[in-house]
């Protein structure tokens, strides 16, 4: 491994394989300071803004809600849970536009905002969190709602309880930022940076690690001496801000803890099992307000730029803010405009509307010019030129991988650890055919899921058709068995017969008895028989004494029977 | 000559014995390559494939008295899994079995159902729920889309209906061949 000095640093970094040097293009959006965006009249909030299961709704439509209410509770571990950026009533619930690479609905809530921006009850402040038990920090942290806002949003609890086999030593809060266009951390760092320093404290302890590296790409000199000037602040000694070198992508995590500790990530591995974890620095100030105010996430800094909105800046935007209202802030389009991409150029993907919300995972909104981002060009035959392979930073064969992603073979894309690409898009940059490679992997990626899900659900429907078969071959043998016992009851005993048949008769007279009884008891009463005239009244006695006298003509018959 | 007789005769005993014992000592239960192929097979249970069931597909194919494009549920996937397994060639899809559709389940319309438990009776994974005379409903989850509740119904009230994209089942396209480069990626100086 070779190593490298950077001049701003007086450790040693090391080097991680491949990697770009791209044009930075970071100056547009830091020339403003960071301000608050205006509280927007509606708030959409997607149930799905991490990864993991969706949220699940506790709110009706028609309800108020304060500022920090929350909105929707996580489901299942893996999970986060949504709060109410500002003030208001829930106007609805339903499927609206998300920002996702599909265009497809999701389920969001959408706040009416009422202007006040009041806060609802709050968790109280754990100002002594050196005291908590790591549990207390985690359930509260898992409790604000805080995802990685790098942009992968994983909940950050999880990455908080790496479990008892994999202790872990060292914390590392990334703040290298290396996509070109994004400064939301670079203002964070600048702007905030105390928060970032108690984001670290709290999350040391949350681990239990020992120290802290702060890793920030050399292009960054004001975060960087901010930084410094309160970690010195703080003064604890456990926290170290290093410049790293500038080149994409060393704010990949794996790419990170290699530069600034020389030591590699397990294939198909996370952090934690050499003793790492890391976590971003707009992520770290969001656990510091939650465990020290016990503010929930609720806001987000958020990059709008590009030659295609007027200003250029960063701005606090609360979770839900539609895009198009991020825009006019910042002064609107300009003619130039041709595509509104979510993240930058490298990794974003383009948006179909800019009618969809901030959400958490949201770092930069980047408005592009034709000249920023041309149309793709057609893409040619591979030529084995190997430059792929060259840039890779996750040190895999691009080439091979294209191969078998193109031929659709799923397991092969998988000995060459497909799994291991961090869609970073270095290939395709670089790709002098212009295959768009990233497309490919991606495309791969999906289909290998599906067919996991595909398979698990066979697996189920399989077990379900066994189930149902040896229940119905259960109920055929008791069938059989009932049938058969009772034809050896016949077989056994023919007297038992004639005394069924002895009861059954004595059933039926009784029967008959029972009715006759219940007749008596009850004797017919005339009906109608109030406005007869006297000759029909004649009649009808007659009738009733010839019915009377027929009576006792059967009776009689009867005893002399 | 004698001796030799002897000695191939010992020989013979001797590795006759120690076949029969291993074929007791190491016996395998079931047939490996019946839950290979049964693994590779969708598990509809619908019997398209001329079989009664996805296991018996299984068996005939691996008895060689089957083709591997007798399931339509399955499709190319299925076709080209197989092909791989066996080391056949892969053939397209036998047409007269049925056509790959897309994937759908069932769903009763409730009002118009009688509750004559037939659709119950013919469900291959107990997906649907009910009683005599009562209503009955599908368990989308559980329905694998097999279609054999839908020829027993009385009053055809059973229809199939597409299973929705949705945001957690969408797949990234296979990218279109005719375009390239990454989403936005060209240095601006």
């Amino acid at each position: 491994m070779a190593a490298a000095r950077s001049d701003t640093a007086s450790r040693r970094l090391w080097k991680f394989h491949g990697g770009l040097h791209l044009a930075e293009n970071k100056a547009q959006s830091v020339t403003q300071p960071l301000r608050p965006a205006a509280l927007p009249k509606r708030l959409i909030l997607p149930l799905q803004q991490h990864i993991g299961e969706s949220a699940q709704p506790l709110v009706q439509v028609g309800q108020r809600v304060l500022k920090g209410e929350m909105l929707a509770r996580p489901q299942g571990y893996i999970s986060a849970p949504i709060h109410a950026p500002s003030s208001g009533v829930v106007a609805a619930i339903g499927e609206l536009p998300v920002p996702h690479p599909s265009g497809l609905e999701g389920l969001c809530i959408v706040i009416e905002t009422d202007g006040e921006d009041r806060w609802g009850r709050l968790p109280d402040a754990i100002e002594a969190f050196e005291k908590c038990a790591p549990e207390v920090l985690r359930e509260r942290v898992r409790s604000a709602g805080v995802v990685g806002l790098g942009g992968a949003a994983f909940p950050s609890s999880v990455k908080l309880n790496p479990g008892p086999d994999h202790p872990i030593h060292t914390l590392i809060l990334n703040g290298a930022e290396c996509e070109p266009y994004i400064t939301c951390d670079q203002m964070l760092m600048r702007e905030q940076p105390e928060r970032v320093v108690s984001g670290a404290h709290v999350l040391l302890h949350a681990l239990g690690a020992d120290r802290c590296l702060i890793g920030v790409e050399d292009n960054k000199p004001e975060a960087i001496q901010a930084l410094k000037r309160a970690v010195a602040a703080a003064g604890v000694a456990s926290l170290e801000v290093v410049a790293v070198p500038t080149l994409y992508p060393s704010g990949g995590e794996k790419q990170l803890i290699q530069i600034l500790t020389g030591e590699e990530v397990p294939r198909h591995g996370i952090p934690a099992q050499i003793g790492y974890v890391c976590h971003n620095v707009g992520t770290a100030a969001a656990i510091a307000d939650a465990v020290l105010q016990g503010t929930p996430l609720v806001s987000r800094i958020v990059t709008v730029t590009g030659e295609g909105v007027r200003e250029a800046q960063n701005l606090e935007v609360l979770i839900g803010t539609p895009i198009s209202e991020l825009i006019a802030e910042c002064g609107g389009y300009t003619p130039e405009v041709s595509r509104l991409i979510l993240g930058g150029p490298m990794m974003g993907f383009a948006l179909h509307t800019d009618q969809v919300p901030i959400t958490k995972a949201a770092n930069c909104v980047f408005a592009a010019s034709l000249r920023e981002a041309p149309a793709p060009d057609p893409a040619a035959p591979c030529i084995r030129c190997g430059e792929c392979a060259r840039v890779c930073p996750a040190n895999l064969l691009p080439q091979q991988l294209y191969w078998y992603a193109r031929a659709k073979d799923l397991d092969k894309v998988q000995d060459y650890s497909l799994f291991d690409c961090i869609e970073c898009g270095c290939c395709s940059y670089v790709c002098p055919s212009h295959i768009p490679l990233v497309q490919y992997y991606r495309f791969a990626k999906a289909e290998s899921w599906a067919r996991e899900q595909e398979r698990s659900k066979s697996d189920h429907a399989r077990q379900r058709h066994q189930a149902r078969l040896q229940r119905l071959e259960r109920l055929e043998k008791e069938r059989k068995a009932r049938l058969r016992r009772r034809k050896e009851d016949l077989d056994k005993a023919p007297s038992t017969e004639r005394s069924s048949e002895q009861t059954k008769q004595a059933a039926i007279r009784a029967a008959i008895e029972r009715a006759k009884a219940k007749k008596a008891a009850q004797p017919v009463q005339p009906r109608n028989v109030d406005t007869l005239t006297p000759e029909q009244r004649e009649q009808i006695a007659n009738v009733e004494a010839r019915r009377r006298g027929g009576d006792r003509r059967a009776d009689t018959a009867g005893r002399e029977e | 000559m004698l001796s030799a007789v002897i000695a191939i005769s010992a020989l013979a005993l001797t590795f006759g014995l120690l076949l029969g014992y291993s074929a007791i000592r190491f016996r395998v239960e079931g047939d490996p390559v019946v839950d290979r192929i049964d693994a590779l097979l969708p598990q509809t249970q619908c019997g398209q494939c001329g079989f009664a069931g996805c296991r018996p597909y299984a068996q005939a194919i691996a008895q060689g008295e089957a083709e591997i494009n007798r399931c339509p549920p399955g499709g190319e996937t299925t076709i080209i899994g197989l092909a791989d397994l066996l080391g056949r060639d892969v053939v397209p899809l036998d047409a007269e079995r049925g056509e790959e559709k897309p994937k759908a389940v069932a769903v009763i319309d409730e009002q118009v159902c009688i509750g004559c438990t037939l659709c119950i009776q013919a469900c291959p994974v107990d997906a649907i729920l009910g009683a005599a005379k009562s209503m009955h409903t599908v368990i989308a989850s559980e329905c694998t889309g097999c279609e054999l509740c839908l020829p027993p119904c009385p009053v055809d009230c059973i229809h199939m209906t597409p299973v929705e994209q949705d945001i957690a089942h969408w797949k990234w396209p296979f990218p279109d061949a005719a375009s390239g480069g990454v989403i936005a990626a060209r240095e601006v100086h």
